[in-house]
């Protein structure tokens, strides 16, 4: 999967999932601010690109990410 | 000196109406809730029955982070409860600055424990139930919900009382305002209506099996009946205290005379005479009032074989030979259990402040038993101003309310 597929993929299953605008999902633009999640919803993200992605991200690792730049990082890394 | 309780505001998500409007014009015009669904048979079920509710669409009004903790019967009762709220003309205004409670009654949450575990099972990876199955799991799930939603201070606590947990809910929040502890409580209960919820009480053969009439299988005190057909939904009543109630210029529907309870001692799941008529006999004595006051009576006839036999027994036991008008709700309705007790609260009272009570659907033939009561087959225009109803529930557990019109 090239890079751009799997950045709309996941922008696209994020805004799904915490019913936001795909257009607010910005590589720049903070995680939390931006899906609006407290601190439950961490589990829900990494749910949720577990299933779409088949790849867990440690919550150590998650808890890393600010951006989503980072989250893209992350995943192109461990997928190709 | 005990405060007086009354009831400022109703609201219903019921297989017969989506709020009270739609309701009483379902109690009216002997409407059903009852369909045949196939889902169910394909998974095996003795019988399909059930009542027919859509999920309400909560987009609009909860963001997804309070949805997201709600099981569908969470969604029935914000529904009913912001209907009630709304009635009692409360507005979170007035809920952030009063101390308010919430007793709700439910009993299960079987859909998302299902689902998790069949997550859990199936993945081997407890991360993937998400963040929401936990609340939605609990039996106090409508409890947490409403009272994070609308940020309520008082008393919060789920009633589990079986099929009377909503009366039992009503009348354990009118003990708490009598008693002074609370001005206000947002009392209800809560069914959910799935097939994982009632999947088990179906292998105990408890659910009539007349699947070519849907609309008839719900059949209280008539000789031919089988047994009860599952409902949901949720009910909720706004309770409060009289004076405080007076002068907030509350829209006062009707006073909670008294709140009965017992337990049979007896069996798990057949019920006796003795612990129903206790129940009665406590509800009318608190009351304070001549039972020849009583107008109506909403039994809790499900319309299983041995139970309405024994509630009808109990009731002659009580009313003798009095023509009391007795009509089970349920012939609409199905059994709407953890929410019934509130739910059939709401239909009596809709029928006291109309001047009707609504047909005992289906009731063509007595047994010997309900010979003995006043059960009208049609709806019948009728004013009366007090009214008792009976909630039962399996391990015996009774409640009995008695209200009266304001």
């Amino acid at each position: 999967m090239v890079e751009s597929e799997i950045i709309g993929k996941l922008n696209n299953i994020l805004a799904q999932e915490f019913e936001v605008e795909v257009s607010a999902i910005k590589p720049e633009g903070n995680i939390k601010d931006t899906l609006m999640l407290n601190s439950l919803d961490a589990v829900d993200m990494i749910a949720v690109i577990e299933y779409e992605f088949g790849i867990k991200i440690p919550s150590a690792e998650y808890a890393k990410m600010k951006i989503f730049s980072q989250l893209y990082d992350y995943l192109i890394t461990h997928l190709n | 000196m005990e405060k007086r309780v009354v009831i400022t505001g109703m609201g219903i998500y019921s297989c017969i109406g989506k709020n009270l409007a739609e309701v009483q014009d379902s109690l009216y015009n002997g409407k059903s809730g009852i369909v045949f669904d196939q889902a169910r048979k394909d998974m095996g079920f003795r019988s399909a029955l059930t009542a027919y509710l859509e999920k309400p669409d909560l987009k609009k009004a909860l963001s997804r982070n309070q949805r997201v903790y709600m099981p569908e019967q969470a969604f029935y009762a914000y529904v009913a409860t912001d209907e009630a709220l709304k009635n009692a003309k409360i507005d979170q205004d007035y809920l952030d600055k009063n101390v308010v409670g919430l007793l709700y009654g439910n009993d299960s949450s079987a859909d998302p424990v299902v689902k998790a575990v069949d997550t859990m099972r199936e993945k081997k990876d407890t991360t993937l139930v998400g963040s929401g199955a936990i609340f939605q799991s609990m039996n106090s799930t409508v409890t947490m919900n409403l009272s994070c939603i609308y940020k309520l201070r008082g008393i919060n606590l789920t009633i589990s009382g079986a099929c009377a947990s909503g009366s039992h809910a009503i009348g354990l929040g009118a003990l708490l305002i009598r008693n002074g502890l609370q001005d206000m409580v947002v009392c209800g209960g809560a069914q959910e209506v799935n097939p994982f919820s009632i999947g088990s009480f179906d292998g105990i053969s408890a659910f009539s099996v007349r699947e070519n009439e849907p609309t008839k299988a719900s059949r209280p005190f008539d000789r031919d009946r089988d047994g009860l057909v599952p409902s949901g939904g949720a009910a909720t009543v706004i309770i409060e205290e009289y004076e405080h109630a007076v002068k907030r210029g509350a829209p006062i529907i009707a006073e909670i005379l008294s709140y009965g309870f017992s337990s049979n001692g007896d069996h798990i799941s057949s019920p006796n005479v003795a612990g129903p008529t206790a129940s009665l006999e406590m509800a009318i004595k608190l009351a304070g009032i001549n039972i020849d006051e009583i107008g109506y009576i909403n039994a809790h006839a499900t319309s299983t074989p041995v139970g309405d036999a024994q509630e009808a027994k109990a009731i002659y036991n009580v009313f003798g030979d009095r023509k009391i008008e007795v009509t089970s709700t349920k012939s609409q309705t199905g059994h709407e259990m953890w929410m019934a007790g509130a739910s059939e609260v709401i239909y009596s009272t809709i029928m006291m402040k109309n001047n009707f009570i609504a047909a005992n659907l289906n009731f063509e033939n007595p047994d010997e038993d309900s010979a003995k009561l006043l059960i009208p087959d049609k709806r019948i225009e009728k004013k009366f101003d007090t009214f008792l109803s009976n909630s039962f529930g399996f391990g015996g557990t009774n409640a009995t309310l008695i209200v009266r019109n304001m």
